[in-house]
């Protein structure tokens, strides 16, 4: 079942959650709406799922027009971030509820109903829990009872509702993991909201950064992570250095630092800013070039990769890089030692392009 | 039992999504059926109240609430209201205190006992300090010997008034301040205050709108007392009747509009007590850290 | 010494006026509550059995315990459906004069028992009010006094229900919605379960209250014995007798009933406290 959102957009009062959206869902994509709170994500969520109603644009299903349908009747899958279980009933009947509330003629038999919760439930492995009470589980297998819940009806559509924004961080990566086997196994059409952005990363087809109810970018997580199109993205989506400086005829100068970029040769003399990943910063103890002389300030051992402090020696300013621990362990390094860095991809931004 | 109605209710309605509740006319028809029952329950009689008591024009109206009786039952009950409401203030304050701001075997047991005026009918409350105070009582010989009255006297309504209406302002307190917990005063302690000090200038302002509160209910059932005072007054005109027993006699005596214009008086007062329930809520609510909304 | 005060400390924390406080509390409670209670049940130990159980189940007695029981249940009964229901209105639906009707259900609790009494029984009577148009008589028969207790029992259901059905969680009813239930379906099996404790607990409140209630339902009732007359008046009645040994094994009876409902109401509010939370 695919989806198109149209032009969509919903003000509460004064404040504007949601400024003409449009975005086109394919059957069977695992979609991520990210972006940090105040940016319109659940909103739209809510929208699509008929629980709050838009003030303009319209909701597809496929080829039907679902805009004024209301949400019993849109058969969608929604997992709330805190459960919403029902706490009187036992997982067992949370589970089989959708089923129970059908009108007398589309509902299964009472044996139809046990076979398809015991399914569910062997789905989410929580076989042992059924005569069990939301009270008696932890959060995690409270999450999947809900997403056996919302299963049981046989969606079209699944939305999440940061799933597991309330979860413990071990609990989260487990349950991104099953998410993303239950998603291949079963290819419903889903979309699910976060301001996590490893999570969307991690889980996502394609993701949707969203800022201030405007999208800012639709792309794969490699697109959206290598190729972001905007400052914002850019930040949202991990750690980044910044240089600044001024960009002239295509090159950018900072400091003692200057670097081509060639896309804006006809510019002349604006403020902007280099993106730099910190992964995409090279070391080395021999100058070059291009190189910015800046000394160790900090070494921090995360894992498998060594998390670099540097302050550059022309402006003082402090710069992160990533490498891996082998190569940190081939250039013995130390605090306070003096090595020549390099940035090898950097995206330039002119920030008054992108204010507002 | 009766009485405790926390400082939370009467809140705006809740915010729901116009898709998915139920029809237009299921609302209309439920409303309707509230008004409806609300309207014979409650806005009837108290509207009766008022028109009775003009049924005969105003003159009767003001000589029924002017008579000498009339007065004499006025000035009773405001006496015994002045007694008993700052007394039982008081004790509410030093029970909440008690209760809340420490821990000790038989707190639920107290805490019940203190319930048990609400519990039990107003004619055992009278009941008692008959079975106590009279002649035949247990202290009866030694009340008759010093000529001490304390049955079919002022004293006797006073002290049943006081025990109906001694749970009201701990019943307030005691949920109020055990939300509040024991932190401002342990940090006031830390700063060098006294125990007096601690109270006055920092458990006080803390819990003023639940003691008005509580002082408002208890006043209204001190005044308003019926079935404790019937028993111990001795109903002697102008002298042992208050303004319920006053109305009562005229109603036995068929003076229907005079009874009413009593009434009316102390139903003002039950409106200005709702009336004053409302602002304090309000005030209550205002006061109150504003929870964080969800984005 | 410094060990003592260290002990005193670990029991009752650093406030002052533990002392002070729980020594007035127990006096006052003492002298006023205790002492007189307990009076009702030495004066009934002292009696001869005989003579208790000879009073306790005299007809007319025994008639007014019916009567009174009877009565405030039915009355705790018809306020609580119509206490749900008005929560309900004044929770979830915004209509002009709700804010008003909400503070006045509060009434019962402000207005003086002897006052809400004869005006009941001014608009029951057969000319009265509302008496007048219908066929059969309610002031002065059983239905009048059910009238009266359901009068006084309002707020207790309201009030109770209130609350709770303010919290209830917006997100279950969406899941519910979102699992293709219709409104009916989902109050009836979701919203409701969580109502019912406090539905009950009302209900107890309420009932308790009824069964002691004098001052607003003797005037309605016309007290006729064997038919009219509810417990608390016959405890009157005996008192105008000087039969204080009946007065109080009658009261003896009614106030080991009303311990038992207080027993019953906390167990509910406790029940209400941790169902499933």
């Amino acid at each position: 079942m695919s989806i198109q959102i149209r032009d969509i957009s919903k003000s509460f009062g004064n404040f504007q959650a949601l400024k003409n959206i449009t975005i086109d869902i394919q059957t069977g994509e695992l979609v991520a709406l990210l972006g940090p709170s105040g940016s319109g994500k659940t909103s739209l969520l809510r929208i699509i799922a008929g629980l709050e109603a838009a003030d303009q644009g319209a909701i597809l299903f496929g080829e039907e027009d679902m805009t004024y349908i209301s949400t019993k009747e849109r058969k969608v899958g929604f997992v709330f971030q805190h459960y919403a279980l029902f706490r009187h009933m036992t997982v067992f009947d949370n589970i089989a509820y959708g089923l129970k509330v059908r009108p007398r003629k589309n509902r299964p038999t009472k044996q139809e109903i046990e076979e398809k919760v015991y399914e569910l439930l062997n789905l989410v492995k929580l076989e042992a829990f059924a005569k069990r009470y939301p009270s008696q589980l932890s959060g995690g297998q409270r999450q999947r009872v809900a997403l056996a819940r919302a299963l049981a009806v046989e969606p079209k559509v699944l939305l999440l509702d940061e799933p597991f924004g309330a979860l413990d961080a071990k609990v989260r990566k487990d349950l991104r993991r099953w998410l993303r086997k239950l998603h291949h196994d079963y290819q419903i059409t889903s979309i699910f909201v976060t301001h996590d952005q490893e999570e969307a990363l991690d889980v996502a087809d394609r993701i949707v950064v969203m800022n201030e109810g405007k999208i800012e970018q639709i792309g794969t997580p490699e697109e959206v992570y290598e190729h972001p199109n905007s400052p914002f993205v850019y930040h949202f989506l991990g750690d980044v250095n910044l240089f600044k400086g001024r960009l002239h005829q295509g090159k950018l100068k900072d400091g003692s630092f200057e670097v081509d970029a060639p896309e804006f040769a006809g510019t002349i003399n604006k403020e902007a800013v280099g993106y730099v990943r910190p992964h995409d910063i090279t070391i080395e103890r021999v100058s070059s070039p291009d190189a910015i002389m800046a000394m160790v300030s900090y070494i921090h051992l995360v894992g498998a990769v060594v998390q670099l402090e540097l302050i550059r020696a022309d402006t003082g300013s402090f710069l992160e890089a990533e490498v891996t621990k082998d190569y940190f362990r081939s250039l013995h390094l130390k605090t306070g030692e003096e090595v020549y860095v390099k940035p090898k991809q950097l995206k330039v931004f002119i920030p008054e392009d992108y204010s507002i | 039992m009766s009485g405790h109605v926390s400082l939370q209710y009467s809140s705006p309605p809740v915010q729901k999504s116009i898709k998915d509740a139920e029809p237009r006319w299921v609302r209309y028809l439920l409303i309707t059926i509230a008004v409806g029952f609300l309207g014979l329950f409650l806005v009837l009689p108290l509207a009766a109240i008022f028109i009775k008591a003009f049924d005969k024009g105003s003159a009767v109206f003001f000589a029924a609430i002017s008579s000498p009786d009339a007065l004499s039952a006025i000035k009773l009950t405001a006496i015994v209201a002045l007694i008993t409401v700052p007394l039982n203030a008081v004790f509410g304050v030093a029970a909440a205190w008690a209760v809340t701001k420490f821990h000790f075997k038989g707190k639920s047991l107290l805490i019940t006992i203190i319930d048990l005026p609400f519990a039990i009918s107003p004619v055992i409350a009278g009941l008692v300090f008959v079975l106590l105070f009279s002649t035949h009582g247990l202290f009866g010989q030694w009340l008759l010997d010093h000529n001490i009255k304390i049955i079919f006297a002022v004293p006797g309504i006073v002290i049943a008034t006081l025990l109906i209406t001694l749970p009201f302002v701990a019943r307030e307190l005691i949920p109020l301040m055990q939300t509040q917990g024991t932190s401002d005063e342990e940090a006031s302690m830390t700063l060098g205050a006294s125990g007096w000090k601690t109270f006055f200038l920092v458990t006080l302002p803390n819990i003023k709108w639940g003691l008005l509160y509580g002082i408002i209910l208890c006043s209204a059932r001190a005044i308003g007392e019926f079935g404790a005072v019937s028993v111990v007054s001795g109903h002697i005109r102008g002298m042992t009747n208050t303004m319920p027993l006053h109305i009562e006699i005229l109603y036995n005596e068929y003076q229907f509009s005079a009874a009413f214009a009593v009434a009316s008086l102390m139903s003002m007062f039950a409106i200005i007590t709702l009336i004053v329930k409302n602002v304090i809520e309000w005030k209550a609510k205002k006061s109150m850290i504003p929870e964080e909304g969800v984005s | 010494m410094a060990r003592f005060q260290t002990l005193k400390l670990k029991k009752t924390g650093i406030l002052p006026g533990f002392g002070l406080s729980l020594g007035f509390t127990m006096f006052y409670i003492s002298i006023l509550v205790i002492l007189p209670l307990s009076t009702i049940f030495i004066n009934s130990a002292t009696a001869p059995l005989s003579k208790i159980w000879q009073t306790i189940s005299e007809p007319r007695v025994v008639a007014s315990y019916q009567l009174s029981i009877g009565a405030s249940f039915l009355a705790a009964g018809i306020n609580v459906v119509f206490g749900v229901l008005i929560a309900w209105v004044l929770v979830r639906y915004k209509f002009p004069g709700g804010k008003i009707i909400d503070g006045l259900v509060d009434l019962p609790f402000a207005l003086p028992t002897a006052i809400a009494g004869i005006a009941l029984t001014t608009l029951y009577t057969e000319n009265g009010w509302i008496g007048q148009f219908l066929s059969f008589k309610v002031a002065f028969t059983p239905l009048g006094i059910t009238m009266a207790l359901t009068f006084i029992g309002l707020p207790f259901v309201v009030r109770t229900v209130q609350p709770v059905l303010q919290n209830v969680d917006k997100e279950i009813e969406e899941a519910s919605a979102s699992l293709g239930a219709n409104p009916m379906q989902t109050f009836v099996k979701v919203i409701f379960p969580e109502l019912l404790p406090a539905a009950l607990t009302g209900f107890a409140l309420a009932f308790a209250r009824a069964l002691g209630e004098y001052g607003s339902v003797v005037f309605i009732a016309g007290n006729m014995p064997m038919r009219t007359e509810i417990t608390p008046l016959m405890i009157m009645t005996k008192l105008e007798q000087y039969d204080y040994a009946g007065a109080t094994a009658i009261a003896a009876v009614m106030l080991i009933f009303s311990f038992i409902m207080l027993l019953v109401i906390n167990l509910l509010q406790w029940w209400t406290n941790r169902k499933f939370i």
